[in-house]
């Protein structure tokens, strides 16, 4: 498995608050670096700005190929001129968490408080931080760009976490948001799932106790296999099937009895336990490029921001409370194979917000993809996020 | 984005079904409405551009949701049977049913909750008095088949037909008061017989009443 590059050798645009953040957790962070992207021209009123907040694996590399990899932005088919959210119209920010590994103030950061010594990283040692913070994170980034009122908060997955608890934290501040294939808190089987992440990391002699960089190496298989594990999440068994099946690797038809043994080849050496599925191939491969773009401590400190998520545990059990007398206007959106936040998690909060009197619509979009459709070409999705930030603009008189 | 919008409203508006423009004479200006059973919201998109209503609505078929809400207006996937419940009472000036009533689980429960919620309930159900459809069942002993009634017994979602007058004894015994009433031929134009219920039960295709609580 190859070695991550260097990720901070790349410089990302990003803004310093030297006055630090109080995070939830009672820590303070010394100092606040958060990294962000824009796109479009703010226009002179300055309420045309729409914030896309990213998944767990995310960056603010929305709408452009990542510094990393080369890849195209993550959100290129929904965040562009004459996309869904229209670049020519509005003007587009996308940061990274806080916690995250591409710039923002993280685990990844030189430790600058008190035990610090001003060369080392904060690791494990950098403070619990939660979806919370992260959305306080980037309403000062607002500020700083002079953005008082967001048209839009809009977000898939942890993105959709981040939209709503902008709606509840900041209720004056955003005109309208949409979570995507997200929920109010994270379930005990999501939990799950990101504990068996964790423990993968763990598991890897190579995570030194989250103390990497002084080796030089990075747990590369840890990364990789919590990825992996946390992949299937994303996607449907019907998904997995379509593209998949019981395919082998090196063999013209896999149907066939005793397909592996009449169409392998052998000098290939493929062993009993290499890739023999496609499937397999797949995930290794998913796994290997992962770690060359996200640093493990990252991916500890941002699942656990999501475990802790519970909305309506912050406002006494009751998720409408959260949303008492909210102006926002909501568009929720789910797709019908996402089974790891799942329609039943969109249309709870739906209702949550029609106890509270709020402007709501919500949609399940049919498709076989899993919860990775609301990062795929979802014609359906791409036409309900268009129309509903168009009837928005209407709403909020945007020119 | 923002252009063609206004003019597809305007374009559905213009050509709303005619027992819907009915509708939407009984409703305020500016007034919070809820359209359960809006299909692509015609109705919401109408009071919204003509009245400066608040006027949201409810869909259980999810190729309507997206339609509605790609148009831009607020519609969410939802059920009346089950959904109602989740509003906070007084949520609204005007609960709209169109058309949906018989088709419901619980259409007493449905009103109930409309009430709840709403100060006002506009109700429009098609009218199983009408004299072709007690003629057919008197004359062929076959369940009616007509225009308005147009699938046969064990393929229709209309579980819960009801007549004019059956309405009127179910607003009686729930406390309702009906404020308007009126019926209406398919098409929605008004019929003559609105000043007698007995003639209105006869030859009214469809009902329509505004109710508020007592």
């Amino acid at each position: 498995m190859e070695q991550a590059l260097n990720p901070l050798s790349i410089a990302h645009q990003h803004v310093r608050f030297a006055d630090g953040m109080v995070l939830d957790c009672g820590a303070r962070l010394p100092s606040l670096e958060v990294a962000y992207r824009t796109y479009g021209a703010l226009n002179g009123e300055r309420s045309n700005a729409v914030l896309v907040c990213h998944a767990l694996t995310g960056d603010q590399y929305v709408a452009e190929p990542h510094p990393l990899t080369g890849r195209p932005g993550w959100w290129d088919a929904v965040v562009g001129p004459g996309r869904p959210i229209d670049t020519d119209r509005f003007f587009v920010i996308c940061a990274n968490v806080l916690g995250g590994c591409m710039g923002s103030t993280g685990p990844r950061s030189v430790r600058d408080d008190a035990d610090g010594d001003g060369a080392a990283l904060w690791g494990t040692a950098f403070p619990p931080v939660t979806i919370g913070d992260m959305v306080r994170a980037q309403q000062r980034l607002m500020t700083h760009l002079g953005i008082h009122r967001l048209f839009a908060v809009v977000g898939g997955s942890m993105g959709g976490m981040q939209a709503l608890q902008w709606a509840a934290s900041y209720p004056d501040r955003v005109f309208a948001v949409v979570p995507v294939a997200a929920a109010a808190y994270h379930s005990a089987q999501n939990i799950a799932f990101h504990e068996v992440g964790r423990q993968a990391i763990f598991a890897d002699p190579d995570w030194q106790g989250g103390r990497y960089w002084q080796t030089g190496r990075v747990p590369a298989r840890g990364l990789a296999v919590a990825r992996m594990a946390a992949h299937i999440t994303y996607l449907s068994e019907q998904a997995l099937t379509r593209k998949f099946g019981r395919r082998q690797r090196g063999v013209e038809n896999s149907a066939a009895p005793n397909g592996r043994d009449a169409g392998r080849d052998e000098s290939a050496g493929l062993g009993m336990f290499d890739e023999i599925f496609e499937v397999e191939s797949y995930l290794r491969h998913q796994g290997s490029t992962f770690v060359r773009r996200f640093d493990a401590n990252s991916y500890l400190t941002i699942t656990r921001a999501m475990d802790y998520f519970d909305l309506a545990q912050d406002h006494d059990g009751d998720l409408a409370s959260a949303f008492r007398n909210a102006r926002t206007r909501f568009c929720l959106v789910s797709f019908s194979s996402d089974w790891l936040f799942p329609t039943a998690e969109s249309r709870a909060v739906a209702r949550a917000l029609n106890r509270a009197g709020a402007n709501v619509s919500f949609v399940e979009i049919e498709s076989d993809k899993g919860h990775d459709a609301f990062l795929l070409d979802e014609p359906g999705f791409h036409r309900t996020l268009a129309g509903f930030l168009a009837g928005c603009a209407e709403h909020a008189g945007l020119a | 984005m923002n252009a063609p919008l206004r003019g597809d409203v305007r374009h559905v508006a213009k050509n709303m079904r005619v027992d819907l423009r009915l509708i939407a004479d009984m409703i305020a200006p500016g007034a919070r409405v809820l359209d359960i059973g809006c299909g692509d919201g015609t109705l919401i998109a109408h009071l919204f551009h003509t009245k400066g209503c608040d006027a949201r609505g409810i869909e259980i078929d999810m190729a309507e949701v997206t339609r509605a809400i790609a148009f831009g207006l607020p519609v969410m996937h939802g059920d009346a049977d089950t959904d109602l419940a989740h509003y906070a009472a007084d949520a609204f000036d005007y609960v709209v049913l169109s058309r949906t009533l018989q088709a419901v689980e619980k259409p007493h429960e449905v009103l109930r909750q409309m009430l709840r919620i709403s100060a006002r309930a506009v109700i429009s159900f098609p009218n199983f008095g009408h004299w072709l459809v007690r003629w057919q069942l008197l004359a062929t002993g076959r369940m009616p088949m007509t225009p308005t009634w147009d699938k046969p017994w064990y393929a229709t979602p209309n579980i819960h037909p009801c007549t004019i007058r059956d309405f009127f004894a179910l607003c009686e015994a729930e406390g309702y008061v009906v404020e308007r009433w009126l019926a209406a031929d398919e098409a929605g134009r008004r019929s003559p017989w609105r000043r007698s219920p007995w003639l209105a039960n006869l030859f009214g295709e469809q009902g329509l009443f505004l109710l508020r609580r007592r």
